[in-house]
């Protein structure tokens, strides 16, 4: 088993179990959010620009669309080749305190087939790959059980 | 003053894989269009070539490289790239030379040899490309954007696979009728339905291939085009390569999120339907106006969104207008007589090209089979990503 888990990026998400959560910036100035993180300047362009601060996004969100993966994504995507490939399901999730919709895959184990625009789903922290010394993490959306 | 250029030659390479290199194609379209324009090469003022990241850095100067390929002759030189609508901004950028004064003939060209499978980032450790980061964070390619934008209009709109499959056996028995097509058989719903899912709810024949092949365009001042003896030559009136604006609120490739919305209201109309908007407004004309359009089906579902952007129907109508024949050859507004991506699989550089290329010909009456009957003013319509879109009218 690896030792320590540590996220595949730096500086998008942050904590793990109830406290997991993706992190993004917000500018003091205009209030604009964004993920993945903008540090230098504000991309709002009625927005002079002021200092961007890191903050933790919406935790829950609901279905904007969803799709899966039935063929290996080509590198820099990390697979086994030796292994058949398992197709995943990939979620668009929209945050309605950001307004923002956040792509991510779902949770091992999610299919198509349990998904519908509109379900509520949340952000867990997932493994993307691993080797005898790591896992890298990252963020998955699985469905809360909560119907919109 | 006129805002026109005239188009005064067309050519292509046949799409396909045929192993060679971006600059044999780009070259034998090159050649094929100065023909067809009865030009020289040795009377081309200036030449603009698209670029391919897929060539090395010959494929970075794409315009130097075709000039070489054809002969040193002193022309001037660009190369331009734009993701997939690199085609439509050498057409912008040979256009606002010859509108300029600077050159009376421009030749412009666009060529791309295609890997198997899927497009897949430029190589190395990159953290800060967002091209990069979808494929190794999500593996998200570009069949799975296709399958969010499908599976999106299957739950705001109420499509179905079924409407899509319709969109392939359209496209691909106007592809049968295209020699420069590189699928050229019929295909049947039912054919569509047992093919295999690639990103749900897209099978194999929703999705465009990618392909090798080669676009190239003569266009000329058309005072030059009257002097060269033709007397009412097609135009091109517009070319529309304008930016999203913030908060662009679609997911577009390559970005693992959209913009924020909590500070700016979002604008009242998508990023397509706006490259759209400024197409028709440059070119004064409206969608009632067009006899064929031209659009970038990188999918199925696609196609049916484009009917909307470019305002032939309401907001989730396409499938109805689709259904209603509305779009098919003998309709009142054709899409995509030329086969479309469905048929020619995608040629980055070269497609925005190919397309203004089927306007040439068909507002010409030289389309053979798939010929518009009286076509008098065509739409082209892209999209690629990092912001990048296109649309370019042609009157004649």
């Amino acid at each position: 088993m690896p030792h320590t888990r540590t996220p595949a990026v730096a500086g998008w998400l942050d904590g793990e179990g109830e406290d997991f959560r993706l992190l993004g910036t917000r500018c003091s100035s205009c209030g604009s959010v964004f993920f993945p993180r903008e540090d230098v300047h504000c991309r709002n362009p009625l927005c002079a620009g002021g200092a961007l601060e890191e903050v933790p996004l919406s935790r829950k969100g609901h279905i904007w669309s969803y799709t899966d993966s039935h063929y290996r994504p080509p590198s820099p995507y990390v697979s086994n080749p030796e292994l058949p490939w398992e197709p995943y399901a990939l979620i668009a999730v929209e945050l309605a305190a950001e307004r923002i919709v956040v792509l991510g895959q779902a949770a091992p184990g999610v299919t198509v087939a349990g998904l519908a625009v509109g379900m509520e789903v949340e952000a867990v922290p997932g493994v993307l790959d691993e080797d005898a010394e790591t896992a890298r993490t990252i963020w998955h959306w699985r469905p809360t059980g909560v119907r919109a | 003053m006129t805002r026109d250029v005239a188009v005064l030659g067309a050519g292509m390479h046949p799409w396909g894989k045929w192993g060679h290199s971006f600059v044999e194609y780009g070259t034998a379209a090159a050649r094929a269009a100065l023909a067809d324009a009865g030009v020289a090469w040795g009377d081309v003022g200036s030449i603009v070539g698209a670029d391919t990241v897929r060539g090395g850095y010959p494929g970075y100067v794409a315009g130097a490289t075709f000039a070489k390929a054809l002969g040193w002759q002193g022309a001037r030189v660009a190369s331009v790239y734009a993701a997939c609508a690199s085609g439509a901004q050498a057409i912008a950028a040979a256009r606002a030379q010859i509108l300029a004064g600077l050159t009376e003939v421009v030749l412009v060209v666009g060529a791309d040899a295609a890997p198997k499978g899927f497009f897949r980032p430029a190589g190395g450790d990159r953290p800060d490309d967002p091209d990069w980061l979808r494929f190794r964070l999500l593996g998200a390619t570009n069949p799975v954007y296709f399958g969010l934008y499908a599976r999106r209009r299957m739950a705001v709109h109420g499509d179905t696979p079924e409407d899509f499959a319709l969109v392939k056996v359209k496209n691909a028995a106007l592809g049968a009728l295209n020699p420069y097509a590189r699928y050229r058989k019929r295909v049947t719903a039912e054919e569509v339905a047992a093919s295999a899912v690639v990103a749900d709810p897209l099978r194999l024949l929703d999705i465009c291939a990618t392909s090798d092949g080669a676009a190239a365009l003569v266009l000329s001042s058309v005072g030059f085009a009257h002097r060269h003896g033709v007397r009412r030559p097609v135009r091109i009136r517009a070319v529309s390569t304008v930016t999203p604006r913030f908060p662009n609120t679609v997911l577009d490739l390559p970005d693992i999120a959209t913009d924020s919305a909590v500070a700016v209201e979002p604008p009242g109309e998508t990023f397509r339907a706006s490259v759209a908007r400024a197409a028709y407004e440059e070119a004064g004309i409206g969608p009632e106006d067009l006899s064929l359009a031209e659009v970038y089906d990188l999918s199925t579902a696609l196609e049916l969104q484009w009917y909307e952007d470019l305002g032939l129907c309401g907001a989730g109508e396409g499938a109805k207008l689709l259904r209603e024949g509305v779009t098919a050859p003998g309709g009142r507004i054709p899409v995509n007589p030329s086969g479309g991506l469905a048929s020619f699989g995608e040629a980055v550089p070269a497609q925005a090209i190919a397309q203004v290329c089927e306007l040439a010909w068909q507002l010409r009456g030289t389309a053979g089979d798939r010929q518009v009957a009286g076509a008098r003013v065509g739409i082209t319509a892209n999209q690629g990503l990092f912001g990048h879109g296109s649309s370019v009218v042609a009157v004649r």
